[in-house]
């Protein structure tokens, strides 16, 4: 883009087409008039496009700072244990978040053990061995993925997950897991289908575009020599993604992954409708009914009959704007790292 | 090079005596007899992209311990003929494809059901650009391919990351450093690198894709001399677009050229030093001479 | 050619009798068995994503078909027991609040878009490029109490249709931003000199010369921000709440779909489970045609 200066002088020296070189005595038509309308067009047109930008920062900078107002006097009355208590009773007035906290951290990390693998496998096929007449409806199908509203998810979830969940899958679970040690405290108690395991099913089928659209972009990425220089090697097509192309793209993946896990975080209609909203302690099993942060806000706003209530809920929503904000911008680290300098190349496929 | 001399003497002496040897190439040929050397020959080979066809009915010899120069001007084809020496081409995108014979010693590259992995086994390559792997160190960079073919001890791994990088003429540099990134080099020291990563596989050929393009004079100078150093013991075959390199480095030059059509042909192949003084077709002779290209 | 010149012609091709040399050893029977079955595995990885969308659509077009006829359309939703009933207040609901949340949101996202790309340099650009990313990302729950918080609990005191369309912006703006920015940017620079050169004042050219010629991709990201707001369920609970009348007050209440698919689906009985399927049958349908007209006109470009 010219400088103002420069273009001021060039559209002079448009202007000016009849003045004569080689007559001194024939001074040029700066035409002050027009110059003055278009500064004044420039400063009014510059002027709203910054205000428009500049909204965007007042509307985050405001919601900060009234999350943090309103949840004030949580925030004093509780303190830290608003974090670490597990009693949740607005009638005793005792607000602890921490089952909210365990019930978002599970669902996700479950959504993204579950995710992940899928996703960049389904990128690795579709930029590494899909034939070409595959990869566009495969990318396509799972762009469509990631435009599917979540209320719609949560219908699907609730009347069609969480049946086979509760008949069928959970007790698979129960019968090979069960009775190894350790691992089988996750798969205690009786298979309800609502609970912290279907939430976290939930949410991996809807991150999976996510994370699989970056990876996919991350790895198409990595320059073919690359690739070619490990099957030069005598390497075959998988150890080269494996040897080669994956720890190319392994920031941009794990960037991926954490956006994905960001969705994850902050996701709630689709958690409300299969997490079986309960508020019951914490026991390790994913067989457990609970809450994420989310869908405790969706489920108890409307109760907030008292100032204090009203101050936990927004101090609920506080914890997750922070949250997701630190996950977010770990994860555009990661993948701006590998996005070739271009953010916007990525941009597009992270709304 | 222990896996190298067993593998060969188990083949025997594969490689027929040269009818008219060139004189350096007798000489070496005659004290290294007992080993022998690894040879490949082109026989009427055509690669095409989809329907466009980029080199067509290509035949010449790649000569034992010796260095065969592929050059011409760009377009011609030349890194494809290459790349059909270790079956890259069909790797690359916009649906490859290749007929004729490629025979290394005597056994034919596109066989039917000869996997082209393991022809990428044997006969290795060296890139236009360095190419290390920026997620390993040097040592694994080096074993790289030997670690996914082999399941070698730990001392043969150090012995041939020694080995390989004194080959490459790389170990007084990097010796103290060797668990450092690859991408911690300079351009020619990767190159090199890349190139003791191939030389670990103990190639039977190696073939190397304009290699000195990324590089600096000095950098390019020391390739050279590593290439004239190392065909005491590999077959190479070097594609290269600078002729006096191909005239510095090469014992034979193959001159590809692409008419009107874009189909690279055969021009002419020979001795480096006859077909740079006194080349037998009239376009070999325009293109040294700098008339076009 | 003379090639022979220097060679005699080699013995025919092995095998006749001999060992292949690239014959697989076990070592690389084991590895090609390896890379047989990661190649399967990541199909069936891609498989398994591409079918459970097939199987949620599936589901939405099976289950929801039966609740379709016009009534369903045009009726406001009856109490349980009464026969028929629709979504007409939720649509309507919904189609006021995208156009709400679009007077707002289209102009701030237009204008800052237009920032980044005509003026975006500096400290002050990648500040506001950073919190457009971070606004994308919020949990839209977090807009919704953001809303509820600020217009419902303090400045306008109840729920209402107004808060949902402020949320709704909120949600619209960086996704315009970004879809705007990249467009610009796709516009050549020859285009801006050769205008600014006939002396153009530089906010004629920006909106009679750039607008225009990237129009195709900013109605994409303006389409795109209306899918997304448009399926928001979260934000508008906490703000509109909803509403089984028609409202065209906006300081009231306001039907949207998305609510009403979740309050038909939580309710106890089949007949409302069908309208909920149903309802989400036409919100779908809207966001896939939309999608469909969105990725047509951006064909080949580099965006979403």
């Amino acid at each position: 883009m010219a400088s103002p200066p420069s273009r001021t002088s060039s559209a002079q020296t448009a202007r000016s087409a009849p003045y004569n070189h080689d007559n001194p005595s024939d001074p040029p038509d700066f035409g002050t008039g027009g110059t003055v309308s278009l500064r004044w067009g420039d400063f009014l047109f510059q002027t709203s496009s910054v205000a428009a930008a500049a909204s965007i920062l007042v509307v985050l900078a405001a919601l900060f700072v009234l999350l943090v107002v309103d949840s004030r006097e949580s925030l004093v009355r509780y303190g830290i244990a608003f974090a670490t208590s597990s009693v949740w009773d607005n009638v005793k007035e005792q607000f602890g978040a921490l089952p909210y906290i365990y019930g978002t951290l599970v669902t996700s990390a479950v959504a993204l053990v579950l995710a992940g693998p899928i996703a960049v496998g389904a990128a690795l096929y579709v930029a590494e061995y899909a034939p070409a007449w595959i990869r566009t409806p495969v990318s396509f199908t799972i762009e469509l993925l990631a435009a599917i509203p979540s209320i719609i998810y949560g219908l699907w979830g609730f009347f069609v997950l969480t049946p086979v969940m509760r008949t069928t899958v959970e007790p698979a679970l129960q019968r090979i897991f069960g009775p190894i040690p350790v691992v089988g405290i996750l798969f205690q108690g009786a298979p309800i289908g609502k609970d912290l395991l279907t939430g976290g099913v939930i949410l991996a089928i809807m991150i999976v575009p996510t994370i699989m659209a970056i990876s996919r972009e991350v790895i198409l990425a990595v320059p073919p020599a690359q690739r070619e220089g490990m099957l030069a090697l005598g390497a075959t097509r998988w150890e080269s993604l494996r040897h080669a192309v994956l720890p190319y793209a392994r920031a941009g993946i794990a960037g991926a992954a954490i956006l994905g896990l960001a969705r994850a975080l902050g996701e709630t209609m689709a958690v409300t409708m299969v997490i079986g909203n309960s508020s019951r302690a914490i026991t390790g099993s994913l067989f457990t009914p609970g809450y994420t942060m989310a869908s405790a806000i969706a489920n108890q706003f409307t109760e907030a009959d008292t100032a204090i209530y009203f101050s936990a809920i927004v101090e609920v929503a506080l914890v997750l704007l922070l949250v997701s904000i630190a996950v977010n911008i770990v994860a555009r680290l990661l993948v701006w790292q590998i996005g070739r300098g271009d953010p916007a190349a990525l941009g597009g496929v992270l709304v | 090079m222990t896996i190298e001399a067993t593998d060969a003497r188990r083949m025997g002496p594969l490689i027929p005596a040269l009818a008219v040897p060139a004189a350096a190439w007798k000489e070496r040929a005659a004290s290294d007899a007992a080993i022998g050397g690894h040879a490949m020959r082109v026989e009427s080979l055509s690669a095409w992209y989809g329907n466009h066809l980029a080199v067509h009915d290509i035949t010449l010899d790649i000569k034992p311990r010796a260095v065969t120069a592929i050059i011409g001007p760009s377009g011609c084809g030349k890194s494809t003929l290459v790349r059909c020496l270790n079956r890259m081409h069909e790797v690359t995108p916009g649906a490859p494809r290749v007929s004729g014979r490629v025979l290394l010693d005597r056994h034919d590259i596109y066989a039917p059901g000869v996997d082209p992995v393991q022809v990428r086994r044997h006969v290795g390559m060296v890139f236009q650009k360095p190419n290390p792997f920026p997620s390993m160190s040097i040592y694994d960079n080096v074993v790289a391919g030997l670690k996914l073919t082999k399941a070698p001890s730990k001392a043969v791994l150090d012995e041939t990351v020694e080995r390989c990088l004194r080959q490459a003429a790389l170990w007084d540099e990097v010796k103290d450093k060797l668990k450092q990134s690859g991408v911690s080099l300079s351009g020619g020291q990767q190159q090199r690198l890349c190139i003791a990563r191939a030389l670990a596989m103990a190639p039977r050929v190696l073939l190397m894709d304009e290699p000195c393009s990324a590089l600096d004079p000095i950098a390019t100078y020391k390739i050279e001399a590593l290439i004239t150093e190392l065909k005491r013991e590999y077959t190479i075959a070097i594609v290269t677009h600078n002729m006096q390199q191909a005239s510095r480095v090469s014992d034979f030059t193959a001159f590809l050229l692409a008419a009107d059509d874009r189909i690279g042909r055969l021009v002419e192949y020979g001795e480096t030093a006859e077909l740079f003084t006194a080349p037998k077709d009239e376009r070999t002779e325009a293109y040294i001479t700098g008339r076009f290209g | 050619m003379s090639s022979d010149t220097y060679a005699p012609p080699l013995a025919p091709a092995y095998p006749p009798g001999g060992r292949s040399i690239f014959e697989a050893d076990a070592r690389y029977q084991v590895r090609r068995g390896v890379a047989r079955l990661m190649a399967v595995l990541v199909g069936l990885a891609a498989l398994g994503a591409v079918a459970v969308l097939w199987i949620i659509l599936g589901y939405v077009i099976w289950r929801g078909l039966p609740a379709i006829n016009w009534p369903f359309f045009t009726q406001r939703p009856l109490p349980y027991g009464e026969p028929g009933g629709g979504v007409g207040p939720a649509i309507a609901g919904s189609l006021v609040l995208l156009g709400v949340a679009s007077t707002i949101g289209v102009p701030i996202g237009l204008g800052a878009g237009i920032y980044l790309s005509e003026f975006g340099r500096g400290r002050f650009a990648d500040a506001v490029r950073f919190c457009g990313d971070l606004v994308a990302g919020l949990p839209s729950i977090v807009v919704g109490v953001f809303i509820w918080a600020l217009l419902v609990r303090h400045v306008i005191g109840h729920f209402s249709g107004l808060a949902g369309a402020a949320a709704l912006a909120i949600i619209m703006v960086p996704i315009i931003v970004r879809t705007v920015e990249a467009m610009l940017r796709l516009v050549p620079h020859t285009l801006r000199e050769a205008a600014l050169a006939l002396g153009v004042p530089q906010w004629r050219v920006v909106l009679s010369v750039v607008l225009p010629s990237a129009r195709a991709g900013i109605i994409t990201g303006v389409v795109l921000a209306l899918a997304r707001a448009g399926g928001e369920t979260a934000p508008l609970l906490l703000t509109t709440l909803g509403n089984m009348f028609f409202n065209w007050n906006l300081s009231q209440p306001t039907a949207a779909l998305p609510i009403q698919i979740y309050n038909y689906a939580v309710a106890p009985y089949d007949d409302w489970h069908t309208k909920a399927w149903g309802a989400s049958l036409v919100l779908i349908a809207v966001i896939g045609i939309l999608s469909v007209l969105t990725r047509l006109a951006t064909r080949g470009k580099k965006l979403a």
